[in-house]
């Protein structure tokens, strides 16, 4: 008896041991990923040269620090790292740059904290409270993805934390109640709406729409709201089905649109989803006169499709050939600011080894640039300062024109920035090319209609 | 109505590569009991195989196919002797962990080699229409080609010494190791098969679909319905089973939105599961 | 004395339990509580599982369904109804229970692959099912308005540290239920199905009712567990909240620390939630933690096939007593 209580000392010694050593050891993964999972390492090297600033009293030095999680790995890697790519090469290029300078002779440099989310949502509020309590993150930036987004939103209200998001588009994450969050995307709803006014001014004759997606978060939010402004504009909506998001044979379901004869098919989900439906529409000769599909087209590798891209239209949030510039900004009494276009997309194909520019990079650089002129207008590093010039923030980019609702249902919604819808055509020499076709005053090219 | 028999048609054809899988997951299971969770993982990285092999090597992505068969069958003996032989005898968790621990590796080390990025082997053999009917070259090869390999795995089951002795260590592994069959070998030889079949159908896939590291989760669990469908450890029953999956997934859409597709499916699985365990075309035990 | 003794196995399951409950509450550190929170959910899914998987040898594949459903039911309760958290968990628990119940009675007859089989396609048949479910916002899911929190003690952190505090009472709930279970008549059954399901017919067990009552045991608690998670987490998807994966790694957790153990799930849980956390912040690692989370499975199952109690249990067989 004796020996069974002695033992039971000595295991829960052990077991407090156990304890003791995973509390140390907890703390220190903590801190040490947060240079190492930085995907950046010249922004680290800034960090250094931090320290010997500091002990000049002339101009004083501080070091923000931006968090986000990247899905590494996972089914969003690909988006995500698009995105992370264009902010990091937004901090190098401020750091680059000597950081911003303000009134008062501080110069404010960058540093990021990343870790992986997996594209899941098990992590992503464990990983916000890590970057925001003990990376001390001064302002966020949103992980990809309008479901992740929306979990770490809830930490970034919590902790009063300013988070500019990024690849979320989905409205529903806007209408929370949230104060901190603000949106760099074109929301959702208004995807799609574009597509139906560039059908209309193409042929006014052309009034069966079918819209077919993917039946995910992000898609069906988009076509539910196009459809009820298509209907609004007297279209006849002949079908509106989803498709599950693991779907890889459209055979049957293209029979149906088939079968339903439209003249235009809009909709689609996602890349793979997106890519695998437009070849099988191409395969089955489908006759089909406007075709337009989410997300898909506008990556670059959409090509990869070959014949199947080509006269597909896709809606983007930024194109290399959307040429906004400080003359546009003039003649929309807006103010500019940031690099031009094709200034991005150089030093973006340069910083990574002549990969063409997503939306996703251009608004992971936006999402920066956003923060950058905030900061700079605030005049200050607090974050209450910057909110509030947030609020009123009213710009033009190289992305876009950018202004946020400040409204209390739907604080943050981002209601500048509106889409450009470019389709693959042919560049006179067999290959497939981007042309932006819509809006009017920014188009490269007619549209090719009906679709070849 | 029309399009209610192109559907037939569109799901009979991809049916038959339905049924490839399947049978390579049914065939394991068959011999040693064993439901492998590493299926869908070696799909994709049947569909890597072409993919490299196509746009890397330039190769015709249907020689392709054979180097990824023999690729197959290395790799599933690679993993019995590794990952399964140990726990053959143990209980089920222990062999399902195991051939999952397989999956976690093969998908953690593809992630980080391939990421997830989409494929497309840009392939076509072009398509033939007749009347409302439009047949995709590429997929009416891969029905083909799916046929061949059915045949081939029978005649090499019932033909073949190697064959026997899978069939007898299938019936009574003891007795057979009784009779002098060398079961280590034939298991090993087995679950390379099982494996060589994914692998196979995975490459025939990737000649008519896009795909990504991750995109064999969903044909892993087709595998599943199909080889209850059809009753596990039966392969030609999963051939079957493919195709009737196929032409489920063809005429479902016809009268239902298409997102019910799945939830049908998986509540005849589990029907079938409770009623016939044995499988439709399984025999009464 | 004797009284202690008998409850020693019960008595070091909850210590260690309060310890990693007591952790964040001393170092008063957010970031504690966040991962002593993903800690105690997988100690209390893995426990729940371990009700079923341990104890009857049942292998459940798809138990995250209970996860998922339960925390869609509270979910809409909350969102829709305006329902309090309290009695959406109990919403959320109920509903769980009852599709367990419902299910028990056909599924629990499938031996072996093909139950696992089965549990495997009930997941994703209420998964593509809720895709299709418009109450439950279809594909789009739900969310809470960010005011709701503030009905639980002032703000969102209140509101944090509160879902904590209930996590905890839920775990030590959870553990004293596995062992009343384990050390009850009940529980003796279960384990005789375990070895041998006829000869427990035989030896008068009603299996078919024993079996649907520890399913339906093992059900309860990740649906409140459910409610719980997705009210922090603000959304619900059905992606996220029927996730395969998120079914295995409880099997695994529960197989790491010992299976039809009381202790073995809770260690199982903490400390596969601690190593997934080490290698995905791991510069060395996090390229291709999961390969190598797979390489340390594969390394269990094979040699350690008994989880780490087991194993301690069967080396040192006088540490029975307080090893349970």
């Amino acid at each position: 008896m004796k020996r069974s209580i002695t033992l039971l000392l000595v295991l829960l010694l052990a077991m407090g041991a156990l304890l003791t050593a995973c509390g140390g050891s907890a703390d220190t993964p903590a801190e040490e990923p947060a240079p190492a999972a930085d995907t950046s390492a010249d922004t680290s090297a800034d960090t250094t040269a931090e320290e010997p600033a500091a002990a000049e009293p002339a101009a004083e030095e501080v070091t923000l620090t931006i968090g986000f999680t990247a899905s590494q790995t996972g089914k969003q890697n690909v988006s995500s790292t698009r995105q992370v790519n264009g902010l990091n090469l937004w901090m190098k290029d401020v750091n680059d740059a000597g950081g911003l300078v303000l009134s008062d002779g501080t110069v404010v440099k960058f540093t990021a904290v990343t870790y992986d989310d997996e594209s899941n949502t098990d992590r992503v509020q464990e990983l916000y409270t890590r970057i925001a309590t003990e990376d001390n993150a001064d302002f966020l930036i949103s992980p990809y993805s309008s479901g992740l987004t929306a979990a770490a939103a809830v930490i970034a209200e919590q902790y009063g934390k300013v988070m500019i998001t990024t690849g979320a588009a989905s409205d529903s994450a806007y209408k929370q109640g949230y104060t901190q969050v603000y949106q760099a995307y074109t929301p959702a709803s208004r995807y799609l709406t574009g597509a139906v006014d560039l059908l209309a001014s193409l042929d006014p004759d052309a009034k069966k729409v079918a819209f077919v997606y993917e039946n995910s978060k992000f898609s069906t939010s988009v076509v539910e709201a196009a459809k009820a402004y298509a209907e609004e504009q007297g279209y006849d909506v002949v079908l509106f089905e989803g498709y599950d998001p693991e779907t890889t044979d459209f055979g049957p379901f293209i029979n149906k649109i088939e079968d339903a004869a439209p003249d235009a098919i809009l909709g689609g989900g996602h890349f793979q989803d997106g890519s695998t439906f437009a070849r099988q529409i191409n395969e089955k000769n489908i006759d089909v006169k406007f075709f337009t599909l989410l997300v898909a087209p506008p990556e670059p590798d959409f090509a990869d499709l070959g014949d199947a891209a080509l006269g597909v239209i896709g809606p983007s949030q930024w194109e290399p050939l959307a040429a906004f510039t400080p003359d546009s900004a003039k003649e929309a009494g807006l103010d500019w600011y940031g690099p031009l276009g094709d200034e991005f997309v150089s030093r973006y194909e340069a910083a990574y080894d002549g990969e063409e520019p997503s939306y996703h990079s251009a608004g992971g650089y936006a999402a920066g640039l956003i923060l950058e002129k905030a900061i700079l207008d605030a005049d200050s590093v607090d974050p209450e300062a910057v909110h509030a010039v947030l609020e009123n923030m009213d710009l033009l980019l190289f992305f876009g024109h950018i202004k946020f609702d400040t409204s209390p249902e739907a604080h943050g919604l981002q209601i500048g920035h509106s889409m450009v819808y470019i389709q693959w055509q042919d560049d006179g020499s067999g290959n497939l090319a981007k042309q932006v076709v819509w809006p009017m005053e920014g188009a490269t090219a007619d549209t090719l209609y009906p679709k070849p | 109505m029309d399009f209610l028999f192109a559907s037939i048609i569109d799901g009979l054809l991809l049916g038959f590569v339905y049924g490839i899988a399947a049978m390579g997951l049914t065939l394991i299971w068959g011999v040693m009991n064993v439901i492998n969770l590493a299926h869908g993982p070696i799909i994709a990285l049947g569909m890597f195989g072409v993919y490299l092999i196509f746009t890397g090597l330039g190769v015709n992505p249907y020689i392709g196919v054979v180097l990824v068969a023999v690729l197959g069958l290395l790799l599933g003996m690679l993993i019995y002797y590794i990952a399964v032989h140990r726990v053959i005898n143990a209980p089920h968790l222990s062999t399902l962990l195991a051939t999952f621990s397989i999956n976690m590796i093969i998908i953690g080390l593809g992630t980080a080699v391939f990421s997830a990025s989409p494929r497309n082997v840009d392939f076509s053999l072009g398509s033939m229409t007749l009347g409302p009917i439009t047949l995709l070259g590429s997929r009416v090869v891969a029905a083909v080609a799916s046929l061949l390999i059915t045949g081939g795995l029978y005649a090499f089951l019932y033909k073949t010494r190697q064959g026997r002795y899978i069939r007898a260590v299938a019936n009574n592994r003891d007795a057979a190791e009784l009779m002098g069959v060398p079961s280590t070998k034939i298991l090993a030889l087995s679950f390379g098969l099982g494996t060589m079949l994914a692998s196979v159908a995975g490459a025939l896939i990737a000649t008519f679909f896009p795909f990504t590291i991750l995109a064999g989760g969903v044909y892993e669990l087709k595998s599943f319905v199909i080889g209850v469908l059809g009753g596990l450890g039966n392969p030609i029953g999963a051939l079957f089973g493919g195709l009737i999956l196929g032409v489920l997934e063809g005429i479902i859409p016809t009268f239902m939105p298409t997102t019910w597709v799945p939830v049908l499916e998986f509540v005849l699985f589990v029907l079938i599961l409770l009623v016939r365990p044995q499988g439709i075309f399984g025999a009464k035990k | 004395m004797s009284g202690i003794r008998k409850y020693l196995g019960l008595i070091l399951a909850i210590v260690v339990v309060l310890a990693m409950a007591a952790w964040p509450v001393i170092n008063g550190k957010d970031i504690t509580r966040e991962v002593v929170f993903t800690m105690l959910l997988s100690v209390g899914l893995a426990s729940s599982l371990n009700i079923l998987l341990g104890y009857t040898g049942y292998v459940s594949f798809g138990h995250v369904v209970f996860f998922g459903l339960g925390g869609y039911v509270g979910f809409y309760l909350m969102a829709v109804h305006d329902w309090s958290l309290w009695t959406a968990m109990i919403a959320g628990g109920l509903a769980s229970a009852a599709l367990a119940f419902l299910l028990g009675k056909a599924i629990l007859r499938l031996r072996g692959g093909y139950f696992a089989l089965a549990t495997i396609g009930v997941n994703e048949a209420v998964r593509a099912f809720i895709n299709n479910f418009d109450p439950f916002g279809g594909p789009v899911g739900m969310s809470l308005n960010f005011q709701v929190y503030k009905n639980y003690g002032g703000g969102a952190r209140e509101a944090l540290w509160m879902s904590f505090y209930i996590l905890v009472a839920l775990t030590l709930l959870i553990t004293v239920v596995t062992y009343m279970v384990r050390s009850s008549k009940f529980g003796l059954g279960l384990l005789a199905i375990r070895e041998d399901e006829d000869a427990a017919e035989v030896m008068g067990v009603i299996a078919p009712n024993a079996k649907t009552w520890a399913y339906v045991l093992s059900a309860v608690f990740p649906g409140i567990l459910g409610v719980l998670f997705f009210f922090k987490n603000g959304n619900i998807e059905p992606a996220p909240a029927f996730r395969l994966q998120m079914s295995i790694e409880m099997i695994v957790m529960v197989m790491l620390g010992g299976q039809g153990t009381v202790l073995g799930p809770i260690l199982g849980g903490a400390g596969y939630q601690r190593l997934r956390g080490f290698l995905l912040t791991n510069p060395l690692f996090k390229n291709i933690q999961l390969a190598v989370a797979g390489v340390l499975l594969l390394v269990i199952v094979l040699f350690v096939p008994a989880g780490v109690v087991g194993w301690v249990r069967q080396r040192f067989p006088k540490l029975r007593r307080v090893l349970q």
